[in-house]
């Protein structure tokens, strides 16, 4: 029992990881409208960048320069990629994402290299045992990270008064131009605390795993949260992430010895399906009823 | 404005007509074309820029020292971000080149380029990946394995965890997690493994990893809490090696009880687990460092001059070292068809016969100035592997420290299991196997 208790806590608390990716999505979503394709890249990219500052920079500063940039790359964007998209089908503006992120690891590659870089961020990843159960500390810190940032996004997009104006442009562009939200502002700053999340989630688990290339497939991981929890909630995608870590891990332990094994990546879509077909918006996304 | 246009049509013309006329200078050098498969992008860029680098800076400085037999290598790189179907398309890409061998750089371009081969007449070269029964050379004219196999591998993985428990006999009652990603590369092991585990007494239970293999925790928690493993082989690629050292770190498992493949022991693959890694084993089939006469060659003539193909900080590593071993052995290959045809650019069939014939010897070895950096290869027109030789090594918190000699695989037993599997392909694919009478 203890071994199962350990096993789901474990997964929890990786499945809160998760989440700090699917934020990204879900902000931008929320914000804009759009399913943005390179936010792995854009985590790639943000602890490329930290790994690079940290050898002029301490860590605060290297993190703040780290911020500064994704911050800039928000503005670029929106200057570069999207406004020449206003008013176009969402398709559009998702295929260039696509392309976005390919330009993106590129940038990244270019300018650090390919090689995978060590980042300690000074979390100590030793156990500690509470009554039987291991449980890790960097885990820990990492869920107390995000579970912050998830107040403070929810609090930013209910309670601010740019929050609620980025929730208007993701449900009309041009409505929302249209009672005068300044709708570059808007994608601007919502791309910019998206740069934020990725920063964060690049800083995690490029400790977790070193910063190298493969950071941009967490990307997949995000995605049955995003199906489960709904891609415009934040909410959604902290309780999804938990649901997604711990049962995979759940399943892979207890399920996966009776059919071969290495069946986390595909269960929590398996779950994610179930949950479709009684909740087509996920568990926490909003249902759109449209005029025909 | 119509006299420059007039001047320019004449010189088009000109160029055209001494162009046809004139035939190739007799005088120009003969140039060897070498196609390199590479991956310098996407998530195992260390891999394919490594050992892709050593390769081409070893044939780089041949060139510099006059050519193979005063032919120079012409090598160009075609990237495939180790895709398989940009793999494919960089084949058929270069094929028309007349490639003397083609090295996939990737299990499943191998796999995908495997027919193309034999109906292209090209020797497919994979050194250390791709399907271990290819080296079998009744079945597999066109592929070759050498200087070793997975299968090879895997029995010198287990003489040497029997090695450190004190003989064969302590095998006995052992818990061994093989832990591999879930595609074929990985599960290729898996068979090998179990009747091993029969031989010898150990038990052995695998763990699949789903690609690509980021997070591993219920894996890790399942070897090391319920199954309480004594030993894990670390069976995966990229970020998926590194993964199971944190989380080994984090469940108190020992490194030192923990061996990987040799895709799984280069410096990219520690360094990002920091001091997680210290005390982790694992195979290799090439020497580390830059301690060998040839890799200072490398260093004064190729870097000296500005030719490099890699940062220099990665000259010596485990992944560069590889490459410069696949050049050192493709350049041997070609001189041994040189010595059978005669000195000129070599064709496939040529580079076949000379692939079979291959005989690196350890005087050979220390005259090119790699002793310790590449094991002997003799290969033969039934044995595609040449030798099987696989090092160990240890991660001692900075450096791969090597660990005892060279290991010889359990040969009979390997040749015994490639030859089943390699009959078996045979007959789902309507091969009829070579005999020693179809070479006369």
């Amino acid at each position: 029992m203890i071994f199962a208790i350990e096993v789901a806590i474990g997964g929890l608390l990786v499945g809160v990881m998760y989440s700090l990716v699917a934020l990204g999505f879900v902000l931008i979503y929320k914000s804009s409208g759009v399913f943005n394709f390179a936010q792995g890249d854009m985590t790639l990219l943000a602890a490329l960048a930290l790994v690079g500052f940290l050898t002029i920079f301490p860590l605060w500063l290297a993190i703040l320069a780290a911020l500064v940039l994704m911050i800039a790359l928000a503005i670029a964007i929106e200057a570069i990629v999207l406004r020449p998209l206003v008013a176009r089908p969402p398709l559009a503006l998702f295929m260039a994402t696509i392309g976005l992120g390919f330009f993106l690891q590129g940038i990244g590659q270019g300018i650090w290299g390919t090689d995978p870089k060590g980042l300690d961020i000074g979390i100590s990843d030793i156990p500690f045992k509470i009554k039987g159960l291991l449980i890790s500390q960097f885990d820990l810190a990492g869920g107390a990270l995000a579970g912050g940032l998830v107040f403070a996004l929810v609090w930013f997009f209910q309670k601010s008064r740019t929050g609620r104006a980025l929730r208007a442009v993701s449900d009309d562009h041009e409505a929302a131009l249209s009672v005068g939200i300044p709708l570059r502002r808007a994608w601007a700053i919502s791309w910019a605390i998206a740069g934020l999340v990725a920063l964060v989630a690049g800083i995690m688990w490029g400790s977790r795993l070193g910063v190298q290339f493969s950071l941009s497939l967490i990307a997949l991981k995000a995605l049955p949260i995003l199906i489960l929890g709904g891609i415009d909630s934040i909410p959604g995608a902290i309780i999804a992430g938990l649901v997604v870590g711990a049962s995979e891990n759940l399943a892979e332990v207890f399920l996966g010895p009776y059919v071969g094994g290495g069946i986390q990546t595909f269960f929590p879509y398996l779950l994610a399906l179930v949950v479709l077909w009684f909740k087509p918006y996920g568990m926490f996304g909003r249902e759109i009823i449209e005029r025909v | 404005m119509g006299r420059c246009k007039n001047t320019g049509v004449a010189f088009l013309l000109l160029i055209l007509v001494f162009g046809f006329t004139f035939p190739p200078n007799p005088g120009q050098a003969q140039e060897q074309y070498v196609p390199c498969l590479i991956y310098r992008t996407g998530p195992f860029a260390p891999g394919g820029s490594g050992v892709g680098g050593g390769w081409e800076d070893y044939m780089e400085l041949i060139n510099m020292k006059g050519g193979v037999n005063g032919i120079k290598y012409k090598y160009e790189e075609c990237e495939t971000a180790y895709d398989t179907a940009r793999g494919v398309e960089c084949y058929e890409r270069v094929k028309p080149k007349n490639p003397a061998y083609i090295h996939p750089m990737s299990t499943g371009i191998t796999y995908a380029l495997l027919d193309r081969s034999v109906r292209d007449k090209i020797p497919l070269v994979f050194m250390g990946y791709g399907r271990a029964d290819a080296s079998d050379g009744q079945v597999f004219p066109w592929a070759f394995t050498f200087p070793t196999n997975y299968w090879s591998q895997n029995t010198a993985k287990i003489k040497f965890i029997a090695q450190q428990m004190g003989g064969m006999d302590k095998l006995k009652g052992l818990k061994i997690a093989n832990l591999h990603i879930d595609i074929p590369y990985g599960q290729e092991t898996r068979p090998l493994l179990e009747k091993m585990s029969k031989m010898y007494g150990f038990e052995v239970r695998h763990f699949p990893v789903p690609w690509p293999g980021i997070d591993q925790k219920a894996q890790w928690m399942d070897i090391v809490r319920r199954y309480n493993a004594d030993w894990v082989i670390n069976r995966n690629w990229g970020v998926s090696c590194t993964v199971p050292l944190r989380e080994a770190a984090r469940l108190g498992f020992p490194r030192d009880r923990i061996v990987g493949v040799w895709w799984c022991g280069s410096e990219e693959d520690v360094l990002p687990a920091g001091p997680a890694a210290k005390g982790y084993y694992s195979a290799n089939f090439n020497g580390v460092g830059q301690d060998f006469p040839v890799i200072q060659e490398i260093i004064e003539k190729v870097y000296g001059a500005g030719k490099g193909n890699l940062s220099i900080t990665r000259v010596g590593t485990v992944f560069y070292n590889r490459g410069v071993v696949t050049g050192i052995a493709m350049d041997e290959a070609i001189r041994t068809a040189h010595k059978k045809f005669g000195v000129k650019p070599v064709t496939g069939e040529e580079m076949r016969w000379a692939l079979e014939n291959l005989n690196i010897t350890e005087e050979r070895i220390k005259e090119i100035g790699a002793e310790g950096l590449m094991p002997p290869i003799k290969t033969s027109w039934k044995d595609h592997e040449g030798g099987g030789w696989v090092r160990f090594q240890q991660w001692d918190g900075q450096k791969w420290v090597p660990v005892g000699a060279w290991v010889a695989p359990m040969r009979e037993f390997v040749r015994e299991e490639v030859e089943k599997s390699a009959a078996k392909y045979a007959k789902e694919k309507g091969i009829t196997p070579r005999t020693s009478e179809a070479l006369k």
